[in-house]
């Protein structure tokens, strides 16, 4: 096991690694000063050669990156160049809204998916089934931020029963902001949980169909119980699997979902650095999302390692 | 993964099967008016999407414009025809570059092993940290917005799509007495993976095909939507949907329509992949 | 009353007859050998006593068990029935056992599940049926995991699931077929000390008619869904007076007729195999170890004579298909070398095999998986064709591919089919017509009738013979079945652990093995002959 997971995590490192290289190196390409873009185009030619030395851009290349990835190591993400605040400071400020809401979209979509899944499994070919799957194939093709476009019409301009957008901030207490996030995770949940549906099902008839549940149905255990005791954790793996490639699809459109209901989150935060060029703000948003989706599927391994006896004993 | 090779009944009647199959009739009929309404776009639309019209603007569907008028009075059926075009060409130009790159990928790694296949495999792993709005949002900041963005963030992020099927297909095959037969043959690796392996995997391809066209339609969308796609003047499904959010009070409709317009197309791409796994599927088949 | 009575149980799965009129019954203590071909209904007779049919089927008739009509009982009748008063033992024992869960908890859930006893009781009753089927606590803790045993070991897991709460009746669907003879002989001894410690009614369902006559009192043959003859086992088979009888029972024992091999004179050996290992990475222990090696074969040597026919033969895991494959040069030895007609091929590019790949060619076990599905047999037999220096026009090869076809007793006309159109044997003979296609000197044949049905099995044995015979091919038989070494080749050699122990004359080898792993396959190989004089001794 400790050899299984040392290696997903000497691989989860290396994918970080090689992802600020990319990440660093478009930096590199971009014309435009961003000394220059920090003070204004009627700053002096020697204020801006001092503010360049001072952020160390006369560097060599490899200082520089050493210094950014060092710097990112102690959460130090460097200066915006437009609002002058360390980037982390910004980041901390949008992610308490941004985080929320993907654990709360991420819990509901599994809370909604996994037991319509078992359902629709558990009752293959019969009316439940066919109404499930019709469901999920169209939650599938549903755009999540038209999705919740049609929810923001419907209950908050139509029924007026929670807010259209913006967020009031925690301060004016928990009830409040989670009121105000109600709306975006629903809409980044169902689509979500069309898929994560679907693919439970035919992950747990492609188990129901192994020599080992009828193995169980000879012992005489009824279909229920098979379904509950032999096929479900079986089929958890590959459950799983789809949950982790999931996740970067999640904070993609938690991003985009920010935008239709004018969330403070990180979503809002990068699109702002990106109309104003501030690109080290791009960057350490970038890392950060790409650091997290490598760390969630390391918990993916591990609970791979945890739920399957063939990883945990290494041979 | 289950071994792909569907079951040799496949080779005859595959299409009657297919046709015989619900799911692929409705998909693909669907599927069928969404191309040929964007075909006939090149040549003809009721109205004219550059032209407009204040004097027309936002109204309801009425007879002269079936679907309405948006906010510049131009007719929306004309601006979802054209607009279909825009997302029918990234996604398949994506799905392109994603199987043009992956699927060799792919087979070259699985007919090597070893290092190849390890270093294609890390090259996944990597790409999937990278979810398609990440990668178009750091192109974007490098050549500004436009649909060639969207076309190469959502083409980048099909290439480890179409390499892990194709890999995973080719894996299950090699090991197969018939691949062992025709190396015993005196065949190299390239002739068995373009004479065996290829066709063998090539309905897997064809269903993920589908999903990552219905996929890059979604995405098409979402970039559009947040800026990143399609700029204007060019009519975009996305970028319909972002006009149409400040309106929503007073136009229900400018946003209800470029919706259903992508989860029609969507559904019947997703539908046609069904059906086709449906049909090849040895598994569900031989289940009495 | 019986325990079990079937009675004109009939049987059909999406409109198609599977079963028709099938009767038979079995008393407590009695062993039931159920006989067929593939396709004769024999699982699907098993699985309506189980009440574990598909979806799709539909069943009338009647099956007696103990009183109750198992058709007409409702599913929790059958539940309550099911793993205690029968039980069955299935014939995949690699995915018969849940992988993520304990073979401890495999063998007490079922304990718990009728006896609603309490964990600690239905344990400690787990562990001493896992120490009845020959799996003790200090090796085999209850906390094992299924990818931890061997296949042999899992079946014991399997057989301990069925009987745990010590069934009136047990249902075994080829509980041996898929081990090799060793462990075979193992099982069903096993098998035997259960129904006489509990007076068990055991249903033995097996394609292999040895098998059944070593272990079932009586005996029913099943052919296409219905009942040849049923009896008691020695005087069936002694007598087998129904010519299906008869028919399987030649089939069983089938010798091809060979003239003595005529060794070319003068010419050096065919095949010279020196020294060969081959060694394997095992999985790392730890990121810091170096991966330990495993090996598979271990300095084997051996030479093979022009037209000679030689058998490999032992068991599963011995290493003889890793070697088999060395010799065709589809994988590299760790050391060692191999010479083909005087010519070293170890090492050598592909370029440099073609000529000695043009003279050695392959059988392999599986009739289904050996053909690409999606090309027509024309391509397929032709494939070997492509090492040719000198290519053959379309109209020289469809003449090539007829020639080897009409060799192996196939149509020219079935060129133009896909393989899924043609039988098991059929699909063997033309594994075979496309071996010879290149008419080579050496064809290696791995398993090459261990998947056929014995009638088929004696055909496609026959066809290999006579091919030998016509046109001088030496055969590489690799095989686990020593029936099919001594029908078909005049020397054997014995691998066991990586190593051959043993070779010499078929004849000699079988009927005097001197090594211990010779002598254990011999001993545990069953042999028809054998078992009916044994019977019929017995039974005076």
């Amino acid at each position: 096991m400790t050899a299984y997971l040392g290696k997903r995590l000497l691989i989860g490192l290396a994918t970080l690694l090689v992802a600020s290289v990319v990440v660093f190196a478009i930096l590199e390409i971009l014309p435009g000063d961003p000394a220059r873009l920090m003070l204004g185009m009627n700053a002096t030619a020697d204020a801006v050669e001092a503010l360049r030395n001072e952020m160390g851009l006369n560097e060599g290349l490899l200082p520089r990156y050493l210094a950014w990835v060092g710097g990112m190591l102690s959460l130090d993400f460097g200066r915006s160049y437009t609002y002058s605040v360390p980037v982390i400071e910004l980041i901390r400020e949008r992610a308490i809204v941004s985080v929320p809401l993907a654990l709360m979209s991420l819990a509901l979509s599994t809370a909604i998916a996994i037991p319509v899944g078992v359902f629709a499994a558990a009752r293959r070919g019969r009316p439940a089934d066919t109404v499930a799957m019709a469901a999920s194939q169209l939650g599938v093709a549903v755009p999540n931020f038209w999705f919740a476009l049609l929810l923001v019409y419907v209950f908050a301009v139509w029924l007026r029963l929670v807010p259209a957008g913006g967020f009031p901030g925690w301060s004016a207490g928990a009830w409040p902001a989670l009121k105000a996030l109600i709306l975006p995770s629903i809409a980044l949940a169902v689509p979500q949980a069309a898929i994560l549906a679907r693919v439970t099902r035919s992950a747990l008839l492609d188990v129901l169909g192994e020599d080992f549940i009828r193995t169980a149905r000879a012992k005489g255990l009824p279909r229920g119980a098979v379904l509950w005791r032999h096929a479900l954790r079986n089929a958890m793996l590959p459950v799983l699997t789809i949950m982790g490639l999931q996740f970067g699809f999640l904070l993609a459109g938690t991003i985009i979902i920010e935008n239709v209901f004018s969330l403070p989150g990180l979503g809002r935060l990068i699109f702002q650095a990106l109309n104003q060029r501030d690109l080290i703000v791009v960057e350490g948003i970038v890392m950060l999302l790409v650091a997290t989706i490598v760390a969630v599927n390391l918990l993916v391994d591990l609970s791979y390692a945890i739920v399957d006896p063939r990883l945990r004993t290494a041979r | 993964m289950n071994p792909p090779l569907s079951e040799p009944e496949v080779s005859a009647g595959f299409l009657s099967r297919a046709l015989a199959n619900r799911s692929f009739v409705i998909g693909f009929t669907i599927t069928a008016i969404v191309a040929a309404m964007a075909l006939v776009s090149f040549f003809w639309t009721p109205y004219d999407v550059t032209r407009l019209i204040v004097a027309d603007r936002m109204q309801p569907p009425s007879f002269e414009h079936p679907l309405g008028t948006d906010h510049f009075g131009r007719d929306m059926l004309s601006m979802i025809m054209v607009g279909a075009r825009n997302s029918i060409a990234v996604a398949l130009v994506a799905v392109g570059i994603g199987m043009g790159i992956g699927v060799p990928l792919g087979c070259w790694a699985a007919a090597r092993g070893g290092i190849v296949d390890e270093a294609l495999m890390r090259f996944n792993d990597l790409v999937f940290a990278f979810p398609a709005l990440l990668s178009a949002i750091m192109i974007t900041a490098i050549f500004g917005p436009g649909a060639i963005n969207a076309i190469i963030a959502i083409g980048i992020f099909n290439i480890p799509v179409f390499a892990r099927v194709s890999r995973a297909g080719a894996l299950s095959l090699w090991p197969r007495e018939f691949i062992l037969a025709s190396r015993a043959a005196g065949k190299g690796k390239v002739l068995i993976t373009v004479e065996h392996i290829l066709p063998n995997i090539a309905n897997l391809l064809l269903v993920q095909g589908t999903i990552q066209f219905a996929l890059g339609i979604l995405a098409e969308a979402g970039l559009s939507y947040v800026g990143l796609g399609a700029q204007p003047p060019m009519p975009s499904w996305g970028r319909m949907l972002f006009d149409a959010q400040t309106r929503m009070v007073v136009a229900p409709y400018l946003a209800i329509i470029p919706g259903m317009a992508i989860i029609v197309t969507v559904l019947g791409l997703n539908l046609i992949g069904d059906g086709i796994s449906d049909t090849l599927d040895p598994k569900l088949r031989r289940r009495p | 009353m019986s325990l079990l009575e079937i009675e004109n149980l009939s049987l059909a799965i999406g409109g198609q007859p599977i079963l028709k009129g099938v009767d038979l019954s079995l008393e407590a203590g009695e062993v039931m050998g159920l006989v067929g071909e593939s396709g004769s209904g024999k699982s699907m007779t098993a699985l309506s006593v189980m009440r574990l049919l598909p979806d799709a089927a539909s069943a009338a008739g009647r099956i007696g068990f103990n009183g109750i009509d198992l058709l007409a009982a409702p599913e929790d009748r059958m539940c309550a029935l099911r793993g205690d008063d029968i039980g069955m033992v299935f014939q995949e024992p690699m995915t018969a056992l849940n992988p993520l869960k304990t073979i401890g908890e495999q063998v007490a859930e079922g304990i718990r599940w009728h006896t609603r006893a309490n964990r600690a009781d239905a344990e400690a009753m787990a562990q001493r049926m896992l120490e009845r089927v020959g799996l003790p606590a200090e090796r085999f803790p209850l906390s094992r995991y299924p990818h931890e045993l061997s296949g042999g070991q899992r079946q014991r897991v399997v057989i301990a699931i069925a009987c745990a709460l010590k069934p009136k009746l047990l249902i075994a669907d080829e509980p041996t077929t898929a081990l090799d003879v060793v462990l075979q002989a193992q099982i069903l001894e096993l098998l035997r000390d259960l129904v006489v410690e509990n007076r068990m009614g055991l249903l033995l369902i097996s394609h292999d008619l040895a098998v059944v006559t070593e272990m079932a009192d009586r005996i029913t043959i099943l052919r296409g869904g219905e009942v040849m003859e049923a009896g008691n086992t020695a005087e069936t088979l002694s007598a087998q007076s129904h010519p299906y009888t008869r028919q399987l029972a030649m089939a069983s024992m089938h010798v091809p007729a060979r003239a003595k091999t005529h060794h070319a004179a003068g010419t050096g050996p065919l095949l010279e195999v020196k020294g060969i290992s081959r060694d394997y990475p095992a999985r790392r222990r730890s990121l810091f170890h170096r991966p330990e090696r495993f090996r598979a074969v271990d300095d084997v040597s051996f030479t093979l004579a022009p037209a000679q026919s030689m058998a490999l033969v032992g068991r599963s895991g011995c290493g003889k298909s890793t070697l088999a494959r060395i010799i065709l040069a589809l994988d590299e030895p760790s050391a060692g070398t191999i010479a083909f007609r005087g010519e070293t091929i170890t090492g050598r590019d592909q370029a440099a095999l073609r000529p000695a790949r043009r003279d050695m060619q392959v059988i392999f076990q599986d009739p289904y998986g050996s053909f690409d599905p999606r090309q027509r047999v024309e391509r397929l037999v032709a494939e070997p064709l492509h090492l040719l220096d000198k290519r053959p026009t379309p109209a020289e090869r469809r003449d090539l591919v007829a020639e080897a076809l009409h060799q192996v007793g196939l149509q020219p006309s079935d060129m133009q089919k896909y393989p899924h159109e043609f039988s098991g044997g059929q699909r063997q003979r033309l594994s075979i017509a496309r071996a010879i296609i290149t008419r080579p000197k050496l064809i290696v044949a791995d398993e090459p009738v261990s998947a056929l049905d014995v009638s088929i099995r004696a055909q496609i044995l026959d066809l290999l013979a006579d091919l030998n015979q016509r046109l001088g091919i030496a055969y590489l038989f690799i095989t686990h079945d020593l029936t099919v070494a001594r029908a078909i080749t005049d020397e054997v050699m014995v691998m066991d652990a990586r190593r051959i122990v043993e070779s010499g004359r078929t004849a000699d080898v079988l009927s005097q093995p001197r090594s211990q792993a010779a002598r254990a396959l011999v001993d545990a190989a069953p042999d028809l002959h054998r078992a009916i004089a044994r019977r019929m001794r017995e039974q005076g």
